[in-house]
């Protein structure tokens, strides 16, 4: 068995534990984006009425679909990485089991952080097939979507995987949420056109993942492949490498003493 | 007979604390080899480096022939661990846990199964096979920590504390497993602060404080060497017993309410005192490991 099949492993391990509790963690992202559509549809959307993007009029319906996909993909990528990682490091000793076998604790964690871009990728797909019935994605397009997901949440994996290699206890993953998740999800272009910032905020958005997540998804749903598309999907994986490193690295610190 | 596990000099310092000073060891292949010591000895981090869990600082350490710095994987491939604390899956049934585990070993699906069922068997949980991990009592926990631990063939088992919080029942079970294992050949190394533990498991053993390694031999030999021959204990004794016993220059120790006396002779000695004071309660016994362990230790409290 190599590197690779070790990693597979671990990753199947967390396969296994998902494929137990499925009942549980299929239904957000199925309910999610039912509560979200006729919350923002039915009633926002009725006073917002149509969106300006690329150079025309949207549903205000069809604009935060994308965004609502993208905050998923980030939440998913980093919550399986902090909350789910941290677990099993610290309560389960998940790790500490696996690396008295063959497997070393850097495939322990990269199996765990493909699983958090799985994780992304299992829930933008249901989410997808929700959305569709609202007649909002159009085929052969929304099926990129799932890969992206897993490009995007393999990047949020590795950002929660960082955080999770410093933090002194589970309780601490609220700073990253309510300073870098929370800010993200509601700035970065998700529930309102990134226009309606003032230009210094505008500024700072550019610099927000999510933002860029966001547009991929957004164009590809409606059935461009724009400007930039290519561009910001390689950018998330050549990012990937130097995230994945550092958080790996940063977790050898951790556990190896 | 070849050594399993060889230290020279094998030392483990934590920041600005140094938890392995240097230590020499040299384990038999087939035997059961012991750790005592204190918490805070150095026992689990002795252990740690064995499996290649914790980097060794400076030193020689080989485990089954190779060296542990350099490789590890063919090392843990090889040797099975009961760590301290349970890490089984609280989310798989007791045989999942297991084929789940054997895969880190990359033991294929189709032998995995046989191998769980086998191991299940021989740690007496069956019939527990489908239930949830969650389900099982602290006794049942640990022999399946032990059959997971078994899962690859290891040639080396360590048991770190494997007995720490099981009713009496549970840890006959599981020393019986463990002479077993013994027998068939598997070399074990064992943690413990079970003095009764270890008298009934190990052919060798170390006792180990403050990082370093103070005694090794055999129990019979260490209590030859380090405990005196017969001990009387005396309960509350009465203060014309102790002045009674240092005029003599007895040997002798009073710990809180208690007076240990060394005599040649513990019958004698036993005799005389009951017929010459009133005293409540008081045995006459041989020395065992427990008193080697606390004359090399100290009584003070550790931790």
């Amino acid at each position: 068995m190599g590197t690779l099949g070790r990693i597979f492993t671990v990753w199947r391990r967390n396969l296994d534990v998902y494929r137990v509790t499925w009942k549980v963690n299929f239904l957000p992202p199925i309910l999610e984006p039912i509560f979200y559509l006729v919350a923002f549809s039915a009633g926002l959307g009725g006073f917002v009425g149509t969106v300006p993007y690329d150079g025309r009029e949207v549903t205000y319906t069809a604009f935060i679909a994308p965004g609502m996909l993208g905050i998923s993909v980030m939440f998913q990528g980093f919550f399986e990485c902090t909350y789910g990682s941290y677990i099993r490091m610290y309560y389960q000793k998940t790790f500490d089991a696996i690396i008295a076998t063959p497997i070393s604790l850097d495939e322990v964690i990269l199996g765990e952080l493909f699983w958090g871009a799985t994780k992304a990728l299992i829930a933008s797909s249901i989410m997808c097939v929700v959305i569709r019935f609202y007649g909002l994605l159009t085929f052969p397009d929304l099926l990129a979507i799932p890969v992206v997901a897993f490009i995007g949440g393999f990047w949020f994996a590795c950002l929660g995987m960082c955080f999770t290699s410093i933090t002194p206890g589970i309780d601490a993953f609220n700073y990253p949420m309510f300073l870098v998740i929370t800010p993200m999800m509601l700035l970065s272009g998700t529930y309102f056109p990134l226009s309606g910032l003032p230009a210094w905020g505008q500024t700072v958005a550019q610099a927000f993942p999510l933002t860029h997540l966001v547009e991929v998804i957004r164009q590809l749903s409606f059935g461009g492949w724009g400007p930039g598309v290519w561009a910001r999907i390689f950018a998330f994986a050549v990012l990937s490498i130097p995230l994945a490193w550092l958080a790996v690295r940063s977790m050898k610190r951790r556990l190896v003493v | 007979m070849p050594a399993a596990i060889v230290a020279r000099s094998l030392t483990k310092r934590y920041r600005d604390q140094l938890a392995v000073d240097a230590i020499d060891l040299e384990v038999r292949e087939g035997e059961c080899f012991g750790f005592l010591g204190p918490n805070g000895a150095g026992k689990s981090t002795t252990m740690k480096m064995v499996y290649g869990f914790s980097p060794v600082t400076s030193g020689v350490l080989e485990v089954l022939g190779l060296d542990v710095r350099t490789r590890a994987r063919e090392v843990k491939a090889q040797t099975g661990v009961c760590p301290q604390e349970d890490n089984l899956d609280p989310d798989f049934t007791v045989r999942r846990n297991l084929e789940v585990y054997a895969r880190y070993f990359g033991v294929a699906a189709a032998e995995a199964r046989p191998r769980a069922d086998e191991l299940l068997a021989f740690v007496a949980l069956q019939e527990k096979a489908d239930a949830p991990v969650m389900s099982l009592s602290g006794g049942m926990k640990r022999r399946l920590v032990l059959a997971r631990a078994l899962l690859n063939r290891p040639k080396l088992l360590i048991l770190d504390e494997p007995t720490t919080g099981l009713d009496p029942q549970a840890r006959h079970v599981l020393w019986d497993k463990v002479r077993d294992l013994r027998r068939r050949g598997t070399t074990i190394l064992l943690t413990t602060h079970y003095m009764d533990e270890a008298a009934q498991l190990c052919d060798r053993l170390v006792i180990m404080d403050k990082a370093k390694i103070l005694v090794c031999g055999s129990p019979a030999e260490l209590i030859a060497e380090h405990a005196r021959p017969s001990v009387v204990e005396v309960w509350q004794p009465p203060d014309a017993l102790v002045t009674w016993v240092r005029a003599r220059n007895l040997p002798c120790e009073l710990v809180s309410e208690r007076l240990f006396i060394y005599p040649e002779s513990g019958d004698t000695l036993q005799r005389e005192i009951l017929g010459r004071f009133q005293v409540d309660q008081l045995i006459a016994r041989r020395g065992t490991l427990e008193d080697v362990f606390l004359r090399l230790t100290g009584r003070d409290l550790r931790d």
